[in-house]
């Protein structure tokens, strides 16, 4: 019987010589279909996890297992398993779109008939067919992400890891990329483990978030459970006039502004009911925001810190050669 | 059914187009030994005039040489090549498939054997171009391009293990001057035995280099000599034996996986 698309990991720890715990004894569980954003700043300890998930990495203690067999005990089960993008595009610049894709589909072991096919549907389901024969030297950053992830792919893995996909590529190719990746996980039922650093992406992508900081996880849930945990929205209004500030006092307490005067909503209050009160007073406002938590504002009510520029630490290194502390 | 022959040929596909889409990959290993053979075949001239010089032709003693100089490239080739891999991520690419590790060194040092085959037929063709005749005819040459085969096989495999260890281009490159200095400190311009300098001439005797150029010497210039094939191929034997062992030793720990 097929074991299921799952990602377990239990207290999970990685170590480097004369360095710190890249990852400290961390635990969670991705389930089958389930697009899991691994959401932190550099050096958080994410490209360190999706090593050691995807038996890159030995672990220095505890356990994980995907798609039921165990990252350290079961490595080629899990290989066989698993595709996996990770941070660098490790592409020959030498080979063209199409050769990458029939080296991959042989040294996968995909009967021959089918390697051609495989690799002509694959570069034409992430739009490279017509670049297919030139050498991946002359491929934008965007049409390489693509390329890994079409890689990824060949052998139909059940669980995929993607290592900040999207990272440096423009806004068009992030979105294509992410419609292809909520495509895998919802048609295919591909289980996706997604490290990123950028909040929107696993905002937009993900099923549920895990936020790691220092080698910790700091919160998990869904996007809406973590925002919720935060608090309500607040809406800010300008300009800073005190009988707005008395208007909005009505619909939650007030919070500071740097620019006008704001509210964190309470109970059942809406928008429009603001709007109609502003309107009965017949007060002028330039503008009129209502800004819901974000994940940055549970990064930071959790860390003390905001993503955005947080990650000012080294990542932890993630050469191959390295061995563990003890 | 096994995969393995499918993944050595891939890879030394890969290894081969790639060496290919680089012409100084390929131009140089054969221009410069090629290159080299016209000047010291120009210059040392003389010395075949030596009493007990096996050859009137220079050219002729000189062609064992670049043999030996397209092997030391072609070290530098798979190592360099390995080193690449292995810091842009490609390797651990080839991890996560079922690929196996002697699969990977198979279809790495086919290439190289590949590309030190063609260099060993255009030093030939340039050797026959100027009238050099090989004395141990057809089988001989036949002889002598599996001996190339095995020299690339060998000095690639030490390449490789190099890479496998230092995980550098760099450092494999840096390896490029010692293998020279023991090209120039063997039999290469004049026979042992006419040697002046006693040092000189012992170390060239304990320098295993100079049995593999006797050994391609042996086939141009004086035949079939036994002692001179079971030296070369004894000593290209256990260099690949004992390289490629250290290279399939040090690979499990370079994939990690």
């Amino acid at each position: 019987m097929e074991r299921p698309n799952t990602i377990e990991v239990e207290k999970l720890v990685r170590e480097f010589k004369k360095g710190p715990r890249a990852v400290d004894g961390i635990d969670l569980r991705v389930e089958p279909g389930e697009i899991y954003g691994f959401l932190g700043p550099n050096g958080a300890g994410k490209s360190t996890t999706v090593l050691m998930l995807t038996t890159l990495l030995p672990p220095t203690a505890g356990t994980a297992r995907v798609a039921g067999y165990d990252v350290v005990h079961e490595g080629p089960s899990v290989r066989a398993t698993i595709g996996a993008a990770l941070q660098e595009a490790a592409l020959d610049g030498l080979l063209t779109g199409r050769e990458h894709l029939r080296l991959q589909a042989t040294l996968q072991a995909l009967p021959r008939p089918e390697r051609r096919s495989r690799a002509d549907e694959l570069l034409e389901r992430v739009g490279l067919m017509e670049a297919a024969d030139r050498k991946v030297k002359g491929y934008s950053g965007g049409m390489k992400r693509r390329l890994d992830l079409a890689l990824a792919l060949v052998h139909r893995p059940r669980v995929l890891f993607l290592d900040e996909p999207t990272t440096g590529l423009d806004p068009q190719s992030r979105s294509a990329l992410w419609t292809e990746v909520g495509r895998l996980a919802r048609e295919d039922g591909v289980t996706v483990f997604l490290t990123t650093q950028y909040l929107e992406e696993a905002d937009v992508l993900a099923d549920r978030v895990g936020i790691i900081d220092h080698g910790h996880i700091v919160a998990e849930g869904t996007p809406a459970e973590l925002k919720a945990q935060v608090g309500r929205p607040t809406v800010e209004a300008l300009p800073p006039d005190p009988r707005i500030a008395d208007v909005l006092a009505h619909f939650g307490d007030p919070v500071p502004s740097a620019k006008g005067v704001a509210v964190r909503l309470a109970g059942n209050a809406d928008l429009a009911a603001i709007v109609r009160a502003l309107d009965a007073e017949q007060l002028q406002v330039e503008n009129l925001q209502l800004h819901q938590p974000s994940l940055d504002d549970v990064f930071l009510a959790k860390t003390g810190r905001s993503l955005e520029g947080a990650g000012d630490e080294e990542e932890a290194p993630a050469g191959l050669a390295m061995q563990p502390a003890a | 059914m096994s995969n393995l022959p499918d993944e050595v040929y891939a890879l030394a596909r890969r290894s081969v187009v790639r060496t290919s889409r680089m012409p100084a990959q390929w131009i140089a290993p054969l221009i410069f030994p090629t290159m080299l053979l016209a000047v010291n075949s120009g210059g040392l001239k003389a010395v075949t005039h030596l009493p007990g010089f096996p050859t009137t032709s220079y050219v002729a003693f000189a062609l064992a040489v670049p043999f030996i100089q397209g092997a030391l490239f072609a070290t530098m080739n798979a190592g360099t090549e390995l080193a690449r891999d292995i810091q842009t991520g490609f390797l651990n690419r080839l991890a996560l498939t079922p690929l196996r590790s002697a699969a990977l060194l198979a279809g790495h040092l086919g290439g190289v054997v590949a590309l030190g085959f063609v260099q060993a037929c255009f030093y030939l063709a340039v050797g026959l171009v100027v009238g050099v005749r090989p004395a141990a005819g057809v089988a001989g040459v036949v002889v002598l391009l599996v001996f190339a085969a095995l020299i690339a096989l060998a000095f690639g495999a030490l390449g490789t293990w190099a890479a496998l260890r230092t995980g550098s281009g760099e450092s494999v490159q840096s390896l490029f001057p010692v293998f020279f200095v023991f090209l120039f400190l063997s039999s290469m311009a004049i026979p042992r035995n006419l040697i002046q300098q006693t040092w000189f001439r012992d170390v060239a005797t304990a320098n295993p280099v100079s049995y593999l150029l006797e050994c391609v010497r042996s086939l141009i210039i004086t035949g079939w000599n036994g002692e001179a094939l079971g030296l070369g191929f004894g000593i290209v034997f256990a260099m690949g034996v004992a390289a490629l062992a250290l290279s399939a030793h040090a690979l499990p720990r370079r994939l990690a996986r």
